[in-house]
């Protein structure tokens, strides 16, 4: 907030983004980052002081109200509370913007009864939003946000009140309308799960400023500016799972005979296609160490495999920095997280 | 208690009952509009005017805090120029809707207040103008709030022609007084303030279980 008076608070400064047609566009930031008024800038709910929206080359803030109002019809949202009326059933909701439109009785029928097709919300058609669950909700809302056959859909924090199983099926009902119609979608979130499952490129947002750009692969793969390696951080578990709370790990050994004693955990983080090739069983063979793996993941980051493994290298200490060369050839993460004392039993 | 007692009875709760719907209906009539304009030029509404706002407001409040017995009174010069006269049930509509209508402008006010701004805003993201906010979203979404209000407006207004009753409104207010409290009578007196209490508790268990029932509809509890 401003300091002093005449001082002003810029939720969002020097934002400068194009967002392609067709992609699906993340946002993220920690809270207070400026993703919602950056989202809302996008069909001007919230008005930039100073700058211009352009969409199709055409500058919304420079439209009057009637003008605004039908080029909002061109951008469907979606909230985080859903934002339905509890007044309507989910076919009177969906069909809310066709008859703000004005469309005909039996044109609203029909396009209703496809869209909650397309949601799977059939079945659910008479019921009243109260009576439904946060997913189907967000099926609502997504019906009723593309209902009038927008170009852009926007997405304020959609998945953010789902849990993950939801927030799943969600985000694959987006994928699927972003592919079946060529649909734009701006989605803002604080999750990065959401980001890898269906993004195509990132911005990252901190303090109302642009920190990072890139595709979903890049920026979690090698994240650049502190918050998103905060952001990455958090949902790669880069830190070890709590079962390790317990194993006593000992600094860098002053001298090669304490280090004989112990074994070395390294974390191997593994990128692209690297994440395929048999990297760990080369080195036992090429090396002649032992690993025993105590902790590993893989995920895919839009269809590309990034993996963690924690290992525990054990053998003569020639053995492992050989082992440790070996590794380094590879397009790899290499962390030695410390030592541990031989035979140290790891419940995992 | 005499048949012609009873039938006099009976006739002054028709008169009340008249009353009270005529002036309570012109009061919903007038009243939801001037809860809407209330709503929307307030800060951060759809037409933000905030001098307008309160110029409004000035003047509900004026009449709001106008004991009912005085407005009645002052405003006998208006009576007289639209009903005629200032005397029976007809001339008492009139100072119980002045009565009534800002009490409902308020009410709607809060009820409208408690629509969530969310859906008011994904409205203006799908290009509704604020007349189609106000029609399709605001009072369809407050209907449940405006009925209990209405409710409330029209249990002040049994209160209102009682008072207006006496100041010869006609109806069961000006019956306790003739009869029950001037000739001396007990059980009229007796009859009408159980009449009035039925009346209240009839009025707010309709109001009550319409609530009830629309909530239900929407599924909510």
């Amino acid at each position: 907030m401003g300091s002093g008076s005449g001082e002003k608070f810029h939720a969002l400064k020097g934002v400068s983004i194009e967002i392609p047609d067709g992609c699906i566009f993340g946002v993220i930031g920690r809270s207070g980052a400026g993703k919602s008024t950056l989202v809302r800038t996008i069909n001007l709910l919230e008005r930039p002081t100073s700058g211009r929206v352009l969409i199709d080359g055409v500058d919304m803030t420079t439209l009057p109200a009637a003008e605004l109002r039908e080029a909002r019809k061109g951008i469907g949202m979606i909230f985080q509370s859903f934002n339905l009326l509890s007044s309507r059933t989910v076919a009177g909701n969906v069909a809310f913007p066709l008859q703000l439109a004005g469309w005909s009785r039996s044109a609203v029928g029909d396009r209703v009864r496809e869209l909650l097709e397309l949601v799977e919300l059939t079945e659910k058609r008479n019921d009243y939003p109260a009576q439904l669950s946060g997913g189907q909700k967000q099926r609502v809302g997504i019906a009723r946000a593309i209902a009038a056959g927008p170009k852009i859909l926007l997405c304020d924090e959609a998945t953010s009140a789902l849990d993950p199983q939801t927030t799943r099926s969600i985000l694959e009902l987006l994928q699927e309308i972003n592919l079946k119609f060529g649909l734009t979608i701006v989605l803002i979130t604080h999750e990065m799960s959401v980001i890898r499952e269906i993004c195509r490129e990132v911005v990252v947002l901190d303090g109302g400023c642009v920190v990072e750009r890139g595709t979903a692969f890049e920026v979690f793969t090698r994240p650049g500016a502190p918050v998103t390696r905060e952001l990455v951080s958090g949902f790669m578990a880069k830190d070890l799972p709590p079962q390790f709370a317990d194993m006593q790990f000992f600094p860098k050994p002053a001298s090669e005979d304490i280090a004989a004693g112990l074994n070395i955990v390294l974390r191997i983080s593994f990128l692209g296609d690297t994440a395929a090739s048999p990297v760990i069983s080369g080195m036992i063979r090429k090396c002649g160490v032992d690993a025993n793996i105590l902790y590993g993941t893989i995920d895919h980051i839009q269809g590309v495999p990034y993996g963690m493994l924690v290992v525990e290298l054990s053998g003569e200490s020639s053995e492992r920095s050989a082992a440790l060369n070996y590794l380094r050839n590879f397009n790899l993460e290499l962390e030695v997280i410390g030592y541990v004392r031989r035979n140290a039993s790891v419940a995992v | 208690m005499s048949g012609a007692m009873q039938a006099l009875l009976f006739e002054a709760f028709c008169d009340t009952v008249f009353m009270i719907v005529v002036a309570g209906f012109l009061a919903v009539l007038f009243g939801v509009p001037l809860g809407v304009v209330l709503t929307l030029t307030a800060r951060g509404g759809l037409k933000q005017n905030l001098y307008f706002n309160r110029f409004l407001g000035v003047i509900v409040n004026a009449t709001r805090s106008t004991p009912f017995i005085i407005l009645m009174v002052a405003i006998i010069p208006l009576t007289r120029f639209l009903v005629g006269t200032s005397i029976g049930t007809t001339a008492a509509i009139v100072p119980l809707f002045l009565a009534a209508l800002p009490f409902m402008g308020r009410v709607v006010e809060g009820a409208l207040r408690e629509v969530d701004g969310g859906v008011i805003e994904a409205s203006q993201s799908m290009g509704a103008t604020p007349f189609q906010i106000v029609f399709r979203v605001l009072l369809p979404e407050a209907l449940p709030g405006l009925v209990g209000g209405a409710t409330l407006m029209l249990i002040s207004l049994v209160g209102y022609s009682a008072m207006a009753g006496a100041l010869g409104g006609g109806g069961l207010g000006d019956v306790a007084i003739r009869y029950g409290h001037q000739r001396f009578r007990p059980d009229v007196m007796a009859a009408t303030v159980v009449i009035l209490i039925v009346l209240v508790q009839g009025v707010q268990s309709a109001g009550d279980l319409v609530v009830r029932l629309i909530r239900k509809r929407r599924g909510i509890k």
